[in-house]
Formats: structure tokens, C-alpha cells, sequence
């Protein structure tokens, strides 16, 4: 768990459209923060007494703090990408209160000793971090890790991401491993046998542009195979990180359907983009998976409306300039996210296709929370964690890569004009961005 | 990413119809038996991370005709090997004082990414599957001393299409120019989705379809070590596709053969097809000089 301390006081968030689907409020409401708490939600003008601070929020919404499942910040050994200092500076820029991180460190974050040292107060994150801890030792995808250790010293989850875990036998003992301990093995769905030297999706602009494609089913497959192997047991816990293809959402759907409990997360690269968006072999356009079709990104849309997808997560992945700035089939995959999240979401899912706002903010709210069994997180109700996350849903704004908060600029979003803007982000009642 | 300098020739697609045209008109008034010193004192860097033997040496001649000097850089033997980036060599060769780089590479896009970063124009001769313009423009240029115009030529372009560079930039520019194109291979090679890189271009299974009333018939390489991993029986390709003065007889009377070498005799060619009257393939050598010259003008405002 964090170790940030919350500061005693109370602030009162006055005038605001709460939004908190985890509590089923979607009104006018004042919120009162005492003591790192949510102390009271009341309709406006009917909370009593006085607050050391009030927060005017006005033609705003407030909603529970985001959480982002997949974060990539790139400590410990390679603060050339990004430092935990600046990623949660950009993820408290982007709404986000607290960041799941991702194992692929340098080394691999697969012992006790480094899940603690990410959680460190020297760190110095501005946001809550909770470490996600590699399921193999090493990522090698040939001994599982020490999962209860790791669960104790505050890992939330497990993953080799990155990289799949293909083994049949060391996926089936993790998804038993990890059922037991009510611990979520988070996949990166990917048949890496197949996808070797193919950097983006098969279609017309792969062939236009002279690169290998790889298909959907490199994912589908794999996300098939777990689906079937976490069905093996009624407590395992499977999680398809950044799914991007309409055939590995039947297999969630099929798998919700049987009982199994499978969740999935998708990027807003997934939903804001297709491979018809590569342009001039810039790599900013260059993630794993890849950007995909159209009926593939269609079918996302769906999925994230009806229901079937569990949270948006950014997989956000800061690179140098001079790993993207390359061969675009030898530069680093990924994009950073975090500062963007929310205005692709209010642009293009809620503007574009119609997703009611509270659905949106279901997706960084209750749904990571209960994927990754945040207990008092991704809801404001009484009693739960002061991590309040304040915007402006109508604010249109130019997203600006320059000014990112990131160590990295390696996004495709810049110059971007956006609707909707994160103006102050709460963790344990204490602003600590302001927009 | 940065647009490229003026002058920088990174693929076809790009390209409007009137300007291949210029460029076609600019090859024709070059000749190299009578240099033209347009290029004097400049520094024309070829930039070879894959092997050739017809693009550089007409590049090199090229440049030297228009009365540019040459510098040769290849991977190996070159701080490419110790492991620099693409472009810290674009800015060491800038450095020294190139005035205009021709880049030959194995990564699809690697003159572009080169093109993003350089304040100089960048020629592409060959990136990766990607495009090799000047080669598009030489097959033009030599259709065109047979044919009155592209317009409504039929032009059949048989073999490894998904791995050539060639055709994607024989497609783009017969397309802008009017031409139909017929592209013939198997599924491996010739995929389904070739169709979809420019208006006017299907794609067939069957040799005959491509043949049958073909102005310009058109062989490319069968890669070899390429059909080893698609799991192509080569007798099976050559019954199927190789060209043979049989099947060559389907197309029209006055069509040509042409064929961007290095050629397989005994593959994608019978060897008396690649000697016979019709065929243009050294022709094709030989156009790349005066079409180079014009792209290597144009790269230098001349």
C-alpha cells in the first residue's frame, strides 16, 4: 500500500456534479474531506459546519480519483524514460490518484525487496503507487515468483508484461497460485511466435508501407488459452492487459458468461486510433499491440459501453527520443498516456459515440478498483479515501507534448485539441495539482 | 515528424502525376556521354547499408556526370558497424559537408525517418519493402522509349510482390500515370491486399489472366531465401509463373519484358526469355544513369 500521509484538515468541495458510480450518484453534491477521508456527501448547502479549505467546483464534476491499472515508470534503472517522481507528477496531472506499475523494470521488480523500495516515501511519488510484481522470477516464464511474499509487501497484482507468459503449465500454476491468494496474474496476450519482426497491424497501410503485419489473433489466442485455463479453477483471477482486438473480447464475453472471473482493460490508443492512422514511419505510432483495424477499434467501443471491458488503462510508456527516433521497425514500443486519458475518453467515446459520462468514469474509477481489489479506492462514499479527481467535462484544451510532466514526449497525441480537463486533483484530501 | 528538405525523393506515392512527368522530361535531356557540370563542387554521399551493384554504380556515375564528387559509405567498414544510429550517420555525413545523401537500406522508412531529422535532401535508393522510386522512374522512362504514353498501357507484374520494393513503387507510379496494373503471384506473394495500394492495380492467380493483352510484361526476383520461411515450392513457382517464350507469347505482340536484376535465370525467367528480343532489361540498366541525373538535379535545384 502507499505510503503517502494524509494531512489532517478537511477541505470542502462545494457545488459540484458528483459523479460516483461506484455509490450510483450522478447529482449536485458537496463532498467533505476530513482526515484523509470522505467524511460527507451531502446536497449542495446542507453540509454543517465549518472546513479549513473549500474547494469552488462550480460547473465542474468531481469523481472518486482515477486509478490507472497499467503504468509503465520505468524505476528502478532506466530514469531516462521517466523517474516515479515525474510519471505521478503526469498521472496527478491526468487525474490520476493512484498508478499500478509494471514489473519490466530494470531489474525486474520480482522480490519483496523491490516492491518495498517502490513504495518508499523516498521515492517521492505525488500520486498513490501500487506495485504490480513480475509472476516469474526474472520474467523468464520459467519459475513463478514468490506471489504470497510479494501480495504481503504490497503487490496488487502479478505479470511477466512485456512480455507473455506462453507456457501452458507456468500460466495454469499462476492463475492456481494466484486464485488462492485472491491475486490477480495480469497477461500480456501476445504470441510473441508469431509476432516476431512484424511491428504493426496486417492491412492495406502494413503492405502500403512495407512492413510485416501481424494479425489479431496473436492476441485472441492467447487471451482464448487463459480464458480456458482460469475456467480450471473457480477462485483464479485473470486479467488481459491493453486488449486491442475484437476476437479476444469474445473470448472475455464467452468467459464473463461461464462465470470465470476474467476481467480486461483498453488503452485510449486502442479507441482513439486504428493502423490506418501511421503516417511518415513515426514511431509515436508504434505500440504493443499494435494499433488496429477499424472493426477491431469499432468493436472496442462496444465493449467498452456494453460493459464487457472492466477499466481504461493507458499503458503509459515513456521512451527517449532517440529510441523512438529510429527504423521504425527497431524503435521502442509504446506511448505515454497519462495526461490524455481523460480528454480522448470525453472526446471520442462520449462526444463521438454517445458513452454517458458516468459509464466513462466507471472505467477510471470503480472498475480498476475491483480489478485490482483497491478496497476503500474508486468511490467516494463515506468513508472511503479522500482521492478526488475534479474536472471540467465541457473545457476544450491543445495538448501540448513539450509540456508534458513526463520525462518522455513519445505520443502521437500532440497538438491534439481535447474536451474535458483534469482542474485539481485530491489525494488524501491535500490538492496536489491544480489545472 | 518534420517535413523533408526540397528535393528530397523518398517515395512515389507522394509524388503528383506532373511532377514524375517533369522529372521524366528532365531524364530525357540528360546523357551522360556529355557531362553537364550542373553540379559542380557538390558533395553527393551514397549511403549503402545493403549491398548493389546497378543502383550505386548508376548513382555514382550519375553524380559524376553532372560534375558532383562521390563518397561512398558503407555499413560495414563505417561507424555503422560499432553501432551508430541512423541518424547521428545523417548528421556526421551532414557534418562533413554533404550536400545531398542517397540512402540504400534494409528498414522500410529509414529514408524518411533520415529525411525528418536533415536540413539537406535525401534521395531514397531502396528502403527496406517499402518504395525505390528511382527505379519506378527508370521503368517509366524505358517503357516510354517504347510506348507512346502510360496511359492506358497494361502492365502485368509478376512474382514476389509482397517483399518488393519495386512494385510498390511501380504500382503508385503507373497508377498516377494511367496505367492498369495486373500484379500475378501466388497468395504468399501476392496477397489480396496488394489491390488496396493504388487505384487501378488487382491482383490474379492465374499467369494467363496477367498476360493476355499485356503491353509490358514485368519479372520481379523470386527471393529465395524469403520462400523458405512461406513454405513455397519453388518447381511448383516455376511451373506455375516463370516466364517462358511460350507463355510469353500470350501477351501482345509488342510487349516488352522487363525485370528490375539481379535476375534468376531458370526461376522467375527462362534464361532465353531474359536474351530475347523483346526483353529490356539492360535497357533499364542503362536508363538509370540520365534518370538518376535528373533526380540528383532536382534534389540540388538544377
Amino acid at each position: 500500500m502507499a505510503h503517502l500521509k494524509s494531512k489532517s484538515g478537511s477541505l470542502l468541495i462545494k457545488g459540484g456534479h458528483l459523479v460516483d458510480p461506484a455509490a450510483g450518484v450522478n447529482a449536485l453534491m458537496d463532498v467533505l474531506l476530513r482526515d484523509g477521508q470522505v467524511a460527507e456527501v451531502a446536497a449542495p448547502g446542507k453540509i454543517k459546519g465549518g472546513a479549513d479549505e473549500k474547494f469552488d467546483a462550480r460547473g465542474l464534476m468531481v469523481a472518486p480519483g482515477f486509478i490507472d491499472l497499467h503504468v509503465h515508470l520505468r524505476e528502478p534503472g532506466q530514469s531516462h524514460k521517466e523517474t516515479i517522481v515525474s510519471g505521478t507528477a503526469a498521472a496527478a496531472a491526468g487525474g490520476f490518484t493512484s498508478v499500478c506499475t509494471m514489473p519490466n523494470t530494470v531489474p525486474v521488480v520480482d522480490t519483496v525487496e523491490w516492491v518495498v523500495w517502490l513504495q518508499s516515501p523516498e521515492r517521492g511519488a505525488i500520486v498513490n503507487v501500487f506495485p504490480v510484481a513480475a509472476a516469474t522470477r526474472g520474467s523468464q516464464g520459467v519459475q513463478l515468483s514468490d506471489f504470497r511474499g510479494l501480495q504481503s509487501a504490497g503487490a496488487v497484482a502479478v505479470t511477466d508484461d512485456g512480455k507473455p507468459i506462453l507456457d501452458d503449465n507456468i500460466m495454469r500454476e499462476a492463475l492456481r497460485l494466484g486464485g488462492e491468494l485472491n491475486l490477480p496474474v495480469v497477461q500480456h496476450a501476445e504470441d510473441t511466435r508469431v509476432t516476431e519482426g512484424r511491428p504493426m497491424q496486417e492491412g492495406a497501410n502494413s503492405f502500403r508501407m512495407g512492413l510485416r503485419g501481424q494479425t489479431a489473433a496473436a492476441e485472441a489466442s492467447i487471451v482464448e488459452r487463459d480464458v480456458h485455463l482460469a475456467q480450471q479453477f473457480p477462485n483464479a483471477r485473470l486479467h488481459v492487459a491493453h486488449l486491442s482486438a475484437s476476437d479476444s473480447l469474445k473470448a472475455v464475453r464467452r468467459g464473463k458468461k461461464n462465470r470465470v472471473r476474467v476481467t480486461c482493460e483498453v488503452t485510449p490508443h486502442h479507441f482513439a486510433l486504428t493502423d490506418e492512422d501511421i503516417r511518415d514511419y513515426d514511431a509515436n505510432y508504434k505500440m504493443n499491440p499494435p494499433l488496429r483495424s477499424a472493426s477491431d477499434r469499432e468493436a472496442l467501443l462496444v465493449a467498452l459501453a456494453d460493459g464487457t471491458v472492466d477499466a481504461i488503462a493507458t499503458d503509459h510508456a515513456p521512451h527517449a527520443l532517440h529510441e523512438k527516433e529510429m527504423e521504425f521497425e527497431r524503435a521502442a514500443s509504446g506511448i505515454t498516456g497519462l495526461e490524455t486519458a481523460l480528454g480522448l475518453a470525453i472526446t471520442r467515446l462520449h462526444k463521438q459515440h454517445g458513452i454517458p459520462i458516468a459509464r466513462i468514469l466507471e472505467l477510471f474509477t470503480a472498475g480498476p478498483a475491483r480489478v485490482f481489489n483497491l478496497q476503500g479506492r474508486g468511490t467516494l462514499a463515506r468513508g472511503s479515501v479522500a482521492d478526488v479527481t475534479i474536472f471540467d467535462p465541457k473545457k476544450k484544451w491543445t495538448f501540448e507534448a513539450a509540456k508534458s510532466l513526463s520525462l518522455s514526449k513519445n505520443t502521437p497525441f500532440d497538438g491534439w485539441v481535447l474536451t474535458g480537463k483534469v482542474m485539481a486533483t485530491i489525494l488524501g484530501g491535500r490538492v496536489v495539482w491544480r489545472g | 515528424m518534420e517535413e523533408a528538405a526540397r528535393g528530397s525523393l523518398l517515395d512515389i506515392e507522394s509524388l503528383e502525376a506532373a511532377e514524375l512527368l517533369t522529372l521524366l522530361r528532365s531524364a530525357r535531356r540528360m546523357n551522360p556521354l556529355r557531362p553537364r557540370p550542373l553540379l559542380r563542387g557538390k558533395r553527393v554521399v551514397l549511403l549503402f547499408y545493403e549491398s548493389s551493384t546497378r543502383t550505386r554504380s548508376s548513382f555514382e556515375i550519375a553524380a559524376k556526370s553532372l560534375g558532383a564528387q562521390t563518397v561512398l559509405v558503407q555499413a560495414s567498414g563505417s561507424s555503422i558497424e560499432k553501432g551508430e544510429s541512423l541518424l547521428d550517420t545523417g548528421d556526421t555525413l551532414r557534418a562533413v559537408g554533404a550536400d545531398v545523401i542517397v540512402i540504400r537500406h534494409p528498414s522500410s522508412g529509414a529514408a524518411r525517418v533520415m529525411a525528418a531529422h536533415l536540413d539537406i535532401p535525401v534521395i531514397n535508393a531502396g528502403d527496406g519493402m517499402h518504395e525505390h522510386p528511382t527505379q519506378a522512374l527508370l521503368d517509366a522512362y524505358t517503357i516510354l522509349q517504347h510506348k507512346k504514353s502510360l496511359k492506358g498501357l497494361q502492365v502485368a507484374i509478376i512474382g514476389d510482390i509482397v517483399h518488393s520494393r519495386v512494385a510498390r513503387s511501380d504500382c503508385h507510379l503507373l497508377s498516377k500515370l494511367g496505367a492498369k496494373v495486373v500484379l500475378c503471384g501466388p497468395p504468399e506473394l501476392a496477397p489480396d491486399l496488394a489491390a488496396t495500394i493504388a487505384p487501378g492495380v488487382r491482383v490474379t492467380r492465374h499467369l494467363e489472366d496477367a498476360l493476355r493483352g499485356t503491353d509490358v510484361v514485368m519479372l520481379l526476383r523470386v527471393q529465395k531465401e524469403r520462400l523458405a520461411g512461406l513454405k513455397i515450392d519453388l518447381n511448383q513457382y516455376i511451373v506455375r509463373y516463370q516466364m517462358t517464350l511460350a507463355r510469353l507469347k500470350l501477351a501482345r505482340r509488342d510487349a516488352i519484358v522487363m525485370h528490375p536484376g539481379p535476375i534468376n535465370r531458370g526461376l522467375e525467367l527462362a534464361g532465353d526469355v531474359a536474351d530475347c528480343p523483346q526483353a529490356r532489361i539492360l535497357e533499364q540498366v542503362r536508363n538509370g544513369v540520365p534518370v538518376r541525373m535528373a533526380v540528383l538535379a532536382r534534389a540540388l535545384g538544377k
